[in-house]
């Protein structure tokens, strides 16, 4: 998956935050709609298309989505 | 000495007794003068708990209990049981929006359908004594529950219902079934990565008395499993430290 797509993908994990919000810098968990169940949405999203297992302290290690494709990336 | 606790003579079968709780009660039973009879999917991990065991009449079947042909082979081998603990499971977590096909029946396939099966079987080939007892490892989550659980919750509360038909229908039998609903033990399976040290810090503040060791359970798992219980059946036992009674966090 490149990263548009995972940046759509990731969007898709948001009830109320407009697709447009989205891109690959943005600060995720300064948007207002963060929180411990989109947080659970991102894991189990990339498990699923990833097939790899991220934490809550892999999340918070890093700031914007383009980080955490990244972070997936060396996973 | 006077022990109205002891299982000795009694044939024990243990499910999911690689590691955890499952381990614990294998061990503490033997100890207890079961024969304990054990299974579990990973050779290395089931032999490692094997080698715990007290007595020499123990034996051990490597087996994965979703596997039809597994538990058909598992009960061939199978004494006359006197007492059997459901104790397979595992544990995922995601939102219900994110559930797939695949989670649903990995968590309802080990942790519900395959002691359905099982019991089913070991009843219809007459492997369960009359004054057996049976015990389910089901969880506080049946009813103190977390976002993200929903499979597991779901499986954990059709254990308990599950658990109080067959009680009723066994009663003539003088057979006991009864749950025990842990709070969290920790083992293994809770500590491989999803949860960090910290997370679990924060997390055992809220028990009372701290977080559980596998052996807590398996006490009370070796009361039911006694002659001590023979009065008691169809009934969940909390033993979570406290927690449920600390607003249910």
């Amino acid at each position: 998956m490149v990263l548009k797509d995972f940046v759509q993908v990731f969007a898709g994990q948001f009830d109320d935050t407009p697709v447009e919000e989205f891109t690959p810098s943005t600060i995720f968990m300064e948007l207002e709609e963060w929180g411990s169940l989109v947080a659970l949405s991102i894991i189990s999203m990339i498990d699923e298309e990833f097939e790899k297992r991220v934490t809550g302290a892999d999340l918070r290690s890093v700031k914007t989505i383009e980080e955490l494709y990244n972070l997936i990336q060396t996973k | 000495m006077y022990n109205p606790f002891s299982l000795i003579g009694k044939k024990i079968f243990v499910t999911g007794s690689s590691s955890g709780i499952g381990a614990s009660i294998a061990i503490e039973s033997s100890k207890m003068g079961a024969q304990i009879i054990l299974t579990g999917r990973n050779a290395v991990r089931l032999n490692d708990t094997f080698s715990q065991l007290d007595g020499k009449e123990n034996i051990q079947i490597v087996g994965n209990l979703t596997n039809l042909e597994d538990i058909d082979s598992i009960i061939e081998q199978l004494p006359i049981l006197d007492g059997l603990v459901l104790n397979a499971g595992v544990l995922k977590t995601m939102p219900v929006k994110n559930i797939t096909t695949s989670a649903i029946e990995e968590v309802f396939n080990t942790n519900i359908i395959s002691s359905i099966k099982l019991v089913q079987k070991l009843l219809k080939n007459k492997k369960i004594n009359k004054g057996a007892s049976i015990v389910f490892i089901s969880s506080i989550s049946s009813f103190n529950v977390k976002i993200g659980n929903s499979l597991y919750s779901a499986t954990k509360g059709a254990i308990n219902s599950f658990m109080k038909v067959l009680a009723l229908e066994l009663a003539s039998q003088k057979i006991t079934v009864n749950s025990i609903q842990p709070g969290f033990i920790k083992t293994r399976a809770l500590s491989s990565g999803i949860i960090t040290d910290e997370q679990l810090d924060a997390h055992a503040k809220i028990y009372p008395l701290g977080f559980g060791k596998p052996s807590d359970i398996a006490y009370a798992c070796v009361y039911l499993l006694s002659d001590a219980s023979e009065w008691v059946t169809g009934s969940v036992f909390t033993i979570d430290g406290g927690v449920t009674s600390n607003g249910g966090h």
